[in-house]
């Protein structure tokens, strides 16, 4: 029985590292290839060996698809396609293939040059690496070979992030990447047709968070900054350079522009000028409102938000600065909290999730002094708020997507297990279908049940729905033909055209069958007596006197004789064909019980 | 049977409709312009030339007509709010189309009149850079003639009697009872909110019957050519289709393979114009004409050409030595189309595309505005009075030179022979459009840029993709009226195009034989081929058939046959036909000796076989029962013995292969 494979090398009841093996109808496709923050060992990167010992992962997978720009999912592409080894498609969409490099450079830059690993990726296989890449539209309709086709669909999330359908044939696989079900200040909501997909492969990062309205965060968060920069304090909002800072930027300099405010916002440079102006050019992948308004005025042009330079932070008065990176660990972001974290009057947002060890981490947990290198002790005044902007769906809206798209098995990835239990319990109980969740390296195997497409000859296809006087199109009609496997080809033709094809001739098999009747009448007036006998009897039939004294039902012939030795007995002949058999047998059985006496 | 509509006479502003597997598909919604070239020019200022003109008079003297008509220049023209042919809208009822496809954001300028006039009711397919743009041109041409309030609409003029009359062009002009004035913005929201946005190969699914699929045609941003088809037929509508590299993504040609029809219009309308040529010939005129002191004026569509002869100029300015002229793009819609351009990197050309990921602007553009090189003004009114600077370049619509801004500046230059306006947009014949300015100073110059397919290109790309039959407009089938001896320009194929013409309806000639149908995996598995020769496997398939959504599948037919009551006897056929097999057909023959031994087996004691002329006669004298065997027959004639009768059928039965 055919059946889909999947093996996550990543995201496996886990968060990082994505990296999904899913075959399916003899094709092997490789979904997202990540990194994991948490690791700094070899378990950073998918285990690939998994794939092949021995030999080139370009003969053994047919394709690999990157669902955006984060590096948990495609921060292993360049150690994979370089180090490895694959020369085979790498498909993305435009934003994600542009940006991409840039995270990834980001990261080179990082391991390599402050932390000073070795044996890792260069600038160069980074360049080589996006060589392989195809960039796909949206919803089109990608031929990676004869028999695999994928297509994207908008996820929100980031910019250019999408989710994805494979398909071999009528067997298809639908992977979600990460996804927001509801639409945000600079995204829109993913969306996603009724295909019905043998297998949903889905995010369940909030798999048991039904989440507030997204209103009531954004007015506490401006709440919150007001607040600060009224008494004259410093607000800083540790960010990555793309994804929630758009975000969060538009919805500062909105309220700025409404409220009148004088307060200066700085973003720290590098990234986030180039950043915006990716918004800007990719414009039509953000939602419906920037899009309409963007010729009057451009979303990512803010008049409030100017760069940010070192020396800023030591100014006296209110300031807003959104600084990278996101989690605190370093860079300029750690550089101001720690310039900022001795005043209570000063305040830290982080709108995000932050990995175990790092200051953010440590802070949100409650830790109010934190050891700095050089066994520095650093007391944390401000106030620490954590507010979650990440974009990814719910439970509602992950049951929302599985309603959407209606698949036959789902299968939860990019989440915790015992969340992932939870959410899978749900999804069992209101859909009725399978729910899988594998760890790493573990395979689940989905059995499918494709139906078979044939070719029918318009003949008879033609012939089969013309059959009744009144076609009834509610009425399931039955269809007899011959099914023609030659090669690979299958065609369903009618038997006539079977045989005429096979140069084969048609064998008739016809019955005739003696019915004695007594009836001292003349022949001719006991044919007569049959006739109107059938004709009151059969009144759906075509029923026929021919000139010749002989009658017709349809195809049936009915002629008498008179006994050869008993004149008050007739012989009727009713002479039929195998193809008649059923109407043949039931009129020699009405005929057997003889004519009813008050017929003229 | 597929059926082809033309309803539009204009090979480069088609609109045709397929009937092709019972959906009804328009192919484009293009509105012939060049009706306008018949009215007098808008002026946005009162010009008193333009006000003044003499009524027409008719050689008899008498003057009902003086107030449609002006006399001009030494030439007639209709006095009136512009007016555009349409497309037929009798030839079939347009409420039965149930979608509307588009190629290009020019090919959709009748869709307010199609939709909002017709009873249409289904759904217009184009690509996002299509509908932003046409809504451009949409809201350009709306604005053009709202701005000049005209009191009067003539119709006087368009009586056949009095047509009759009329002095050439007028006299000649057709289908003018098709004329219409322009439509409204409310129309365009309303037509254009019918429209859903589609990506290049994105496989759409009509009613489940059809397929259609945009494919790049490399004539302009998000322009495409469709493909429509099912499992066994394909149609390819291949319509402004661009093999030059200029800013679009490049054509897709691969996927027109194996197309049984190729539909073929928006070819090039100057075929011996070579478009790199004229962009030279441009450039050097506008700076020749600069240096002068003369200003240039440039009568354009506010998207398209515009952005390569933007990119021409970026690179040309400074080694012209025109840094310090200013250029001006003067069009309501200008800044959008600046805009809108930048944003669409998916849809351009490779080189393009890789600025994006820089990121930069991918047209040069930018960076003119950006050092105020090039500026750009929704008018003449407001903010470009103040800033106007001569001698200087305008770019601005509409190229008829019947309204819009370009109007104010032919008055205003025409006069002096400093000047030159140059036509690059080759929608219309440019002494035509030139006719109600005459007589003029000003230097004129004819530099049409089209980059649609030439005939050499078209028979290249015919070669290429090998279409069954190829259907064209009439004018493509001969060469043009004025170059008759140029054989070459017209399109040449085997079989030779069928052609078509305005309200003219064409049978396509391709017949299909087979269709798909599924087999559900329970009635597969029930399924016992054999193998009738070496590689030839059949199986008899009885089962029952559902078709929803034009979708065909095979089930096993219900496992209990209803038992039929006894009323419903007599109905015995009916039922039979709904829930038990057909009869198969039967093949073989039978082998006599095996037959009767196989009787024997079964308890039948007194065969005797006969041989006859063509076969033998098994006798079985007891039960007065005969069977003739011959090659292809079989006749079992007995009493009326039904158990007897079945055993011996199913006797026979064994001997013989079904189908």
């Amino acid at each position: 029985m055919p059946e889909i494979k999947v093996t996550p090398l990543g995201a496996g009841q886990d968060v990082g590292r994505s990296c999904i093996l899913v075959s399916i109808a003899g094709k092997n496709v490789m979904l997202d290839c990540g990194m994991h923050m948490g690791y700094n060992d070899d378990r950073r990167f998918p285990d690939f060996s998994y794939i092949t010992q021995n030999g080139r992962l370009t003969d053994f997978l047919d394709c690999v698809i990157i669902s955006h720009f984060h590096l948990d999912h495609c921060g292993a592409l360049p150690y994979f396609s370089e180090m490895v080894g694959y020369d085979g498609p790498i498909y993305m969409t435009h934003p994600t293939k542009a940006i991409c490099p840039i995270l990834l450079e980001d990261y080179r830059k990082i391991t390599v040059d402050k932390k000073g690993e070795t044996n890792f990726f260069t600038s160069q296989m980074i360049k080589d690496c996006m060589k392989k890449v195809v960039a796909v539209h949206l919803h089109q309709t990608v031929q990676v070979d004869e028999e695999l086709e994928i297509k994207a669909y908008y996820a929100g999330h980031v910019l250019g992030a999408a989710m994805f359908q494979i398909k071999v044939g009528c067997e298809s696989v639908v992977y979600t990447g990460d996804y927001n079900m509801t639409p945000d200040r600079h995204l829109g909501a993913a969306w996603i047709d009724k295909c019905r997909p043998d297998l949903l492969i889905t995010e369940s990062t909030y798999a048991t968070t039904i989440r507030d309205s997204k209103r009531c965060r954004e007015r506490d968060f401006l709440k919150k900054v007001h607040e600060t920069v009224e008494r004259g304090g410093k607000v800083l909002i540790p960010v990555f350079a793309l994804g929630r800072a758009q975000e969060l930027c538009i919805l500062l300099e909105t309220f700025w522009e409404r409220m009148n405010l004088k307060a200066p916002i700085y973003f720290s440079t590098g990234l986030t000028e180039k950043a915006n102006h990716y918004y800007k050019l990719f414009i039509t992948w953000t939602n419906q409102k920037i899009r309409k308004t963007f010729v009057q005025r451009n979303m990512f042009e803010f008049k409030h938000i100017k760069a940010f330079d070192r020396a800023f932070a030591d100014n006296p008065g209110p300031m807003v600065v959104f600084a990278t990176p996101g989690m605190l660990h370093a860079g300029q972001s750690l550089q101001i909290f720690r310039k900022w974290a001795g005043n209570e009057k000063n305040m830290v947002i982080m709108p995000g999730y932050c990995v175990q060890g790092t200051v953010g981490h440590k802070i949100l947990s409650g830790q109010r002094k934190l050891e700095m290198e050089g066994r520095q002790i650093l007391e944390v005044k401000m106030q620490v708020e954590y507010m979650s902007f990440s974009a990814h769906a719910d439970a509602k809206g992950i049951m929302q997507l599985i309603r959407q798209a209606e698949p036959r098995n789902v299968l939860l990835v990019h989440g915790e297990a015992k969340k992932m239990e939870f959410l899978k319990q749900k999804i069992e109980q209101e859909f009725h279908v399978n729910c899988y969740m594998p760890a790493n390296g573990e395979t689940t195997t989905i059995f499918t049940n494709p139906s078979i497409p044939v070719d029918i000859s318009l003949g008879l296809l033609k012939r089969e729905t013309a059959i009744g006087l009144l076609p009834d199109v509610k009425k399931p009609k039955l269809m007899h033909g011959t099914l023609m496997m030659k090669d690979n080809s299958f065609r369903l033709v009618s038997p006539e055209q079977a045989l005429k094809e096979l140069g084969l001739a048609e064998h008739q098999l016809r019955f005739t069958c003696r019915v004695h009747i007594q009836d001292p009448r003349k022949e001719h007036e006991t044919v007569l007596r049959v006739y109107n006998h059938l004709k009151g009897v059969l009144k759906d039939y075509s029923v026929q006197h021919l000139p010749d004294g002989s009658i017709t039902v349809e195809s049936i012939l009915i002629q008498a004789t008179a006994h050869s030795e008993d004149q008050g007995t007739k012989v009727l002949l009713v002479s039929w064909t195998y193809q008649d058999e059923e109407l043949g047998s039931y009129l020699t059985s009405l005929l057997k019980k003889g004519l009813p006496q008050s017929t003229a | 049977m597929k059926l082809h509509y033309c309803l539009s006479g204009h090979p480069t502003l088609p609109c045709n409709v397929l009937k092709f597997k019972s959906t009804t598909i328009m192919l484009d919604c293009g509105l012939d312009m060049t009706s306008t070239l018949n009215f007098l020019p808008l002026p946005l200022v009162q010009s008193p030339r333009l006000s003044k003109l003499p009524g027409w008079v008719l050689k008899d003297g008498s003057t009902f007509l003086d107030k449609e008509l002006k006399e001009c220049s030494g030439h007639v023209f209709v006095d009136s709010v512009p007016e555009f042919c349409l497309p037929e809208t009798e030839l079939l009822d347009l409420s039965t189309v149930d979608v509307i496809l588009i190629s290009n954001y020019h090919c959709m300028m009748a869709l307010p009149y199609i939709t909002e006039y017709t009873g249409f009711t289904g759904t217009v397919y184009a690509t996002e850079p299509t509908v932003q743009i046409g809504r451009l041109l949409m809201e350009e041409l709306v604005n053009s003639i709202e701005r000049v309030p005209k009191a009067q609409s003539a119709s006087m003029w368009k009586n056949k009697e009095v047509q009759r009359l009329l002095p050439v062009p007028l006299k000649d002009a057709v289908e003018v009872s098709m004329w219409r004035k322009c439509y409204t913005m409310p129309e365009v929201n309303a037509a254009l909110s019918k429209i859903q946005l589609v990506g290049y190969s994105q496989k759409i699914e009509l009613f489940g019957a059809v397929q259609v699929t945009p494919l790049s045609s490399g004539y302009a941003l998000g322009s495409s050519n469709w493909i429509i088809q099912s499992h066994y037929e394909k149609v390819s509508y291949v319509s402004g289709s661009s093999l030059l590299t200029t800013h679009p993504q490049p054509m897709d040609q691969a996927s027109l393979k194996n197309s049984d029809v190729l539909i073929l219009t928006g070819l090039t309308q100057i075929p011996t114009a070579n478009p790199d040529g004229m962009v030279g010939e441009f450039c050097s005129n506008l700076a020749m004409t600069v240096r002068n002191g003369g200003n240039v004026l440039v009568p354009c569509y506010p998207s398209g050409v515009i952005y390569d002869l933007l990119e021409c100029l970026y690179q040309y300015i400074d080694s012209a030595g025109l840094s310090n002229v200013p250029f001006y793009f003067i069009s309501p819609v200008a800044n959008s189309s600046l805009e809108f351009s930048q944003i669409f990197a998916e849809w351009l050309c490779h080189n393009k595309q890789t600025k994006v990921y820089l990121p930069e602007p991918p047209f040069p553009h930018a960076e003119l505005i950006q050092t105020n090189k090039l500026k750009h003004y929704p008018s003449i009114h407001g903010d470009f009075s103040n800033d106007f600077k001569q001698p200087c370049v305008v770019f601005t619509g509409h190229p008829s030179l019947r309204f819009g801004d370009v109007v104010h500046f032919m008055e205003l230059w025409g006069k002096s022979s400093l000047n030159t306006v140059i036509f690059t947009e080759p929608d219309f014949s440019y002494l035509d459009a030139l006719a109600p300015y005459q007589p003029l100073a000003m230097k004129c110059v004819y530099c049409p840029i089209d980059t649609r397919l030439n005939f050499i290109q078209v028979s290249k790309l015919l070669k290429e993709v090998q279409p069954l039959h190829v259907v064209c407009p009439e004018q493509y089938t001969q060469p043009p009226p004025t170059q008759s001896h140029r054989t070459d320009l017209m399109i040449d194929c085997q079989p030779p195009p069928m052609s078509y013409r305005r309200a003219e309806v064409l049978t396509l000639p391709y017949k299909r034989r087979y269709e798909k149908i599924e087999i559900m995996p329970e009635l597969a598995d029930s399924l016992v081929p054999l193998e009738i020769k070496p590689g030839i496997s059949l199986a008899t398939v009885s089962a029952v058939l559902h078709t929803k959504d034009n979708k065909h599948v095979l089930q096993l037919p219900p496992k209990p046959p209803q038992p039929p009551a006894s009323k419903k006897r007599k109905r015995v056929n009916d039922d039979v036909t709904e829930c038990k097999p057909l009869k198969p057909l039967l093949s073989g023959s039978i082998p006599v000796d095996q037959f009767v031994q196989t009787l024997e087996k079964h308890g039948f004691s007194d065969v005797k076989v006969e041989d006859t002329a063509k076969g033998h006669i098994v006798l079985l004298q007891e039960a007065e029962t005969l069977i003739q065997i011959e090659e292809d027959s079989t006749h079992i004639i007995c009493d009326n013995d039904e158990p007897l009768r079945v055993k011996l059928r199913d006797l026979v039965l064994k001997f013989l292969q079904k189908f």
